[in-house]
C-alpha cells in the first residue's frame, strides 16, 4: 500500500523515489535563469497592459499623459509665482517640467510595481513563473508611458528656449539608472505589500513626502540654510534629488551636475536593484497566499 | 531497512509522481463590519477567523494514473489542487513531486482588453515558451479553441465559455508531466468537451499523472480510474472511480447536494 500512514514514512518514501518537496524557493541562479528565459514575456506583458489600457479608454490615456503637465502648471503657480522659489533658477519652467515628469515616472513605477502581485493575483495563482517578473514588467509599463509623455515634455523644453545639445544623449543613461532604481524599489515594496495590505495605503504619502524633499520645484539648498550641514547633505544625496540632478544635467543647458553625482546615481540604482531583488526572491514561495 | 527494500520492489510497478503528506491549509479571514474593525482597533477579541480548508490530507499518485477529486462546494478540492501545484503554500505538511506540476484552471486571468491572438501569445510566453515555439503552436491552439474569427476580438467580448475554451487550449498546448485540471471540462459545449476529454487522454499518455477536479461525475467516470472523495477538508474515500462515485452520489442524494449538477452529469 502506498497510501501513507505516518507522515515520516511518507516523506521517506517520497525521497526514496527521488521526489522533491514543492513550493520551495528556487535557488538564486535557477531564479535568474527563469527570468531570463521569460524575457519576452516581461516586455510582451508590459506592452499588452499599455495596449489594453489604450483600448479601454483612449481619453483616459490622454489624461494620464497630460496629467504631469497640469501638475507642473499648478506647481508653477504656487512655487514659481506665489512662493517665488524660482529665484536663482534659470528657465524655471523647464526646470520644473523635467522634475515633475521624472518624478511622475518614479512615483507611478514604484506604486504600480508595489501592487503588481495583488493586481495580477489571478495570474500568480494560475501559472508558474518567477514572480519578480510582475514588478519588473509593471515598471516597464510605466517606462513605456513615460516614453509617450516625452512628446509633451520635449516640446515644452524647446518652447522655453532650451537648445538641443550633445548632452541630451546623457538622458538615456539617466533614464536607465532611474528605471533600474525603480525596479529595485518596486521589488522591495511588492514584497512588503504582499505581506501587509497597509503598505500600499501608506506608500503614496511616502512617495509624496519624498518628492517634496527632493527638490522638484526648488533647489534643496534654498531651504536648509538654517539647518545643520548634514541635513543639506542627506537631502542632496537622497536618490530623488540625485536623479533630478542627473536628468537636469542632461537636458538643461543652464544646469550642470558634477560627475560624482552620476556615480551616486549609479550606486543608488545598483544598490536598490540588488537589495530589492534579493529581498523579493527570499520570499518567492509565499506569493499567492491570500 | 526492510522498508527501503520494499519500496525498491514496488518501484517497478508503482512509480510515485506525487506524494501528498498530511497537508493542512488554514486561511485567515478578517471579520468585517463596524464592530469587527472596532474590536480590532481596541485590541479586544479576535476579529481574525481561521478557516481550516484542508485538514490533513495524504495520498500518493503514481505514474500513468488519472485521479478524480470529488466533493461538494467548499470541501477543499480546489485549494488542495493549488497546494499540489505549488501555487499555495500549505500551512502544515508537504507535497513531494518528481516534476513541476501544471495547474490548468479556468480562472487563469488573461488580459481582457486584448484580442485572443495577443492572449495566446502572452499565455504561451508565461508558460515559458520561446517566441518561435509560440508561432509554431499558434494555429493548432486557435483551431483547438474553436473560436474562429472571434480570435481577433478582445477577450472582454467573449462569453465565459469562450474565454475558458481559449485558456484551456493555451494550457493544453504543451505536455505536462503532472497535470492538474480544475473544472476545465465543465465549460464549453458538448463538442468542445469531447475534444478536451480526448486531449486529456493524450496528455495522460504523455504525462505521468493527471488529477482532475470536477463537479461533473460524468467526466470523472470518463477520464479517471481512481477517485478521491473529499469532504470538509478530509478524505472520505479513496479507491476505484466507480465505487467512490457511486458512494458519493448516494451520499450527495441523501444530503441534497448538487442536484442540478447530478442531473447534468446523468445526461452526459
Amino acid at each position: 500500500m502506498t497510501r501513507s500512514g505516518s507522515s515520516s514514512t511518507a516523506a521517506e518514501y517520497a525521497v526514496a523515489h527521488g521526489l522533491k518537496p514543492t513550493g520551495l524557493r528556487p535557488s538564486f541562479w535557477h531564479y535568474l535563469k527563469g527570468i531570463w528565459q521569460r524575457r519576452s514575456f516581461i516586455s510582451a506583458f508590459a506592452w499588452a497592459k499599455v495596449e489594453s489600457a489604450n483600448a479601454e479608454s483612449r481619453l483616459g490615456q490622454f489624461w494620464q499623459l497630460i496629467n504631469p503637465l497640469f501638475s507642473a502648471a499648478i506647481y508653477y503657480f504656487i512655487f514659481g509665482v506665489l512662493l517665488q522659489t524660482s529665484r536663482g533658477i534659470e528657465n524655471f519652467v523647464a526646470y520644473l517640467v523635467v522634475g515633475v515628469f521624472l518624478f511622475t515616472l518614479i512615483q507611478r513605477s514604484i506604486s504600480a510595481g508595489a501592487s503588481s502581485i495583488r493586481t495580477n493575483i489571478g495570474l500568480v495563482r494560475a501559472l508558474h513563473f518567477p514572480r519578480a517578473i510582475l514588478p519588473i514588467s509593471a515598471v516597464l509599463e510605466q517606462l513605456i508611458a513615460f516614453g509617450a509623455s516625452l512628446f509633451i515634455m520635449i516640446p515644452v523644453l524647446l518652447l522655453t528656449g532650451e537648445p538641443i545639445t550633445w548632452s541630451w544623449l546623457l538622458f538615456f543613461p539617466a533614464v536607465l539608472i532611474v528605471v533600474t532604481f525603480c525596479m529595485g524599489a518596486s521589488l522591495l515594496f511588492a514584497r512588503l505589500a504582499a505581506n501587509t495590505k497597509d503598505v500600499s495605503q501608506i506608500l503614496p504619502f511616502g512617495l509624496r513626502a519624498w518628492m517634496y524633499a527632493s527638490g522638484v520645484f526648488y533647489s534643496v539648498d534654498r531651504f536648509t540654510a538654517g539647518f545643520p550641514e548634514w541635513v543639506t547633505t542627506v537631502l542632496n544625496l537622497n536618490p530623488g534629488a540625485i536623479f533630478l540632478q542627473i536628468t537636469r544635467d542632461a537636458l538643461l543647458e543652464s544646469y550642470s551636475a558634477p560627475a560624482i553625482v552620476w556615480v551616486w546615481a549609479a550606486g543608488w540604482a545598483v544598490g536598490s536593484f540588488v537589495i530589492g531583488f534579493l529581498v523579493f526572491w527570499s520570499d518567492e514561495a509565499a506569493y499567492g497566499q491570500s | 531497512m526492510a522498508k527501503a527494500k520494499a519500496s525498491v520492489v514496488t518501484k517497478v510497478d508503482l512509480n510515485p509522481t506525487v506524494v501528498v503528506d498530511d497537508v493542512h491549509v488554514t486561511y485567515r479571514v478578517r471579520g468585517s463590519g463596524r464592530s469587527a474593525s472596532l474590536r480590532r482597533l481596541l485590541g479586544k477579541g479576535k476579529s481574525i477567523k481561521e478557516v481550516h480548508a484542508v485538514r490533513g490530507i495524504s495520498f500518493t499518485a503514481n505514474h500513468g494514473e488519472a485521479i478524480g477529486l470529488v466533493g461538494r462546494n467548499g470541501s477543499g478540492k480546489s485549494t488542495l489542487l493549488r497546494v499540489i501545484a505549488g501555487l499555495l503554500p500549505p500551512t502544515r505538511g508537504t507535497v513531494f513531486t518528481d516534476a513541476q506540476p501544471s495547474l490548468l484552471g479556468v480562472n487563469a486571468a488573461l488580459v481582457g482588453g486584448l484580442t485572443g491572438t495577443r492572449n495566446i501569445e502572452l499565455g504561451c510566453l508565461a508558460l515559458g515558451m520561446s517566441k518561435k515555439e509560440v508561432a509554431k503552436r499558434f494555429d493548432s491552439i486557435v483551431q483547438f479553441s474553436g473560436l474562429g474569427e472571434f480570435i481577433d476580438m478582445p477577450m472582454n467580448a467573449y462569453s465565459s465559455g469562450m474565454g475558458a475554451r481559449l485558456r484551456f487550449a493555451i494550457a493544453a498546448s504543451i505536455s505536462h508531466d503532472i497535470l492538474l485540471i480544475d473544472e476545465a471540462l465543465a465549460t464549453g459545449d458538448a463538442e468542445f468537451r469531447a475534444r478536451s476529454e480526448e486531449r486529456i487522454q493524450q496528455l495522460r499518455e504523455q504525462a505521468g499523472t493527471v488529477i482532475l477536479v470536477s463537479h461533473s461525475l460524468g467526466s470523472i467516470l470518463q477520464t479517471c480510474d481512481r477517485t478521491i472523495w473529499i469532504d470538509k477538508g478530509q478524505i472520505q474515500m479513496d479507491g476505484p472511480t466507480k465505487e467512490v462515485v457511486t458512494k458519493y452520489d448516494e451520499w450527495a442524494k441523501a444530503h441534497g447536494v448538487g442536484k442540478a449538477r447530478r442531473d447534468r452529469a446523468a445526461l452526459d
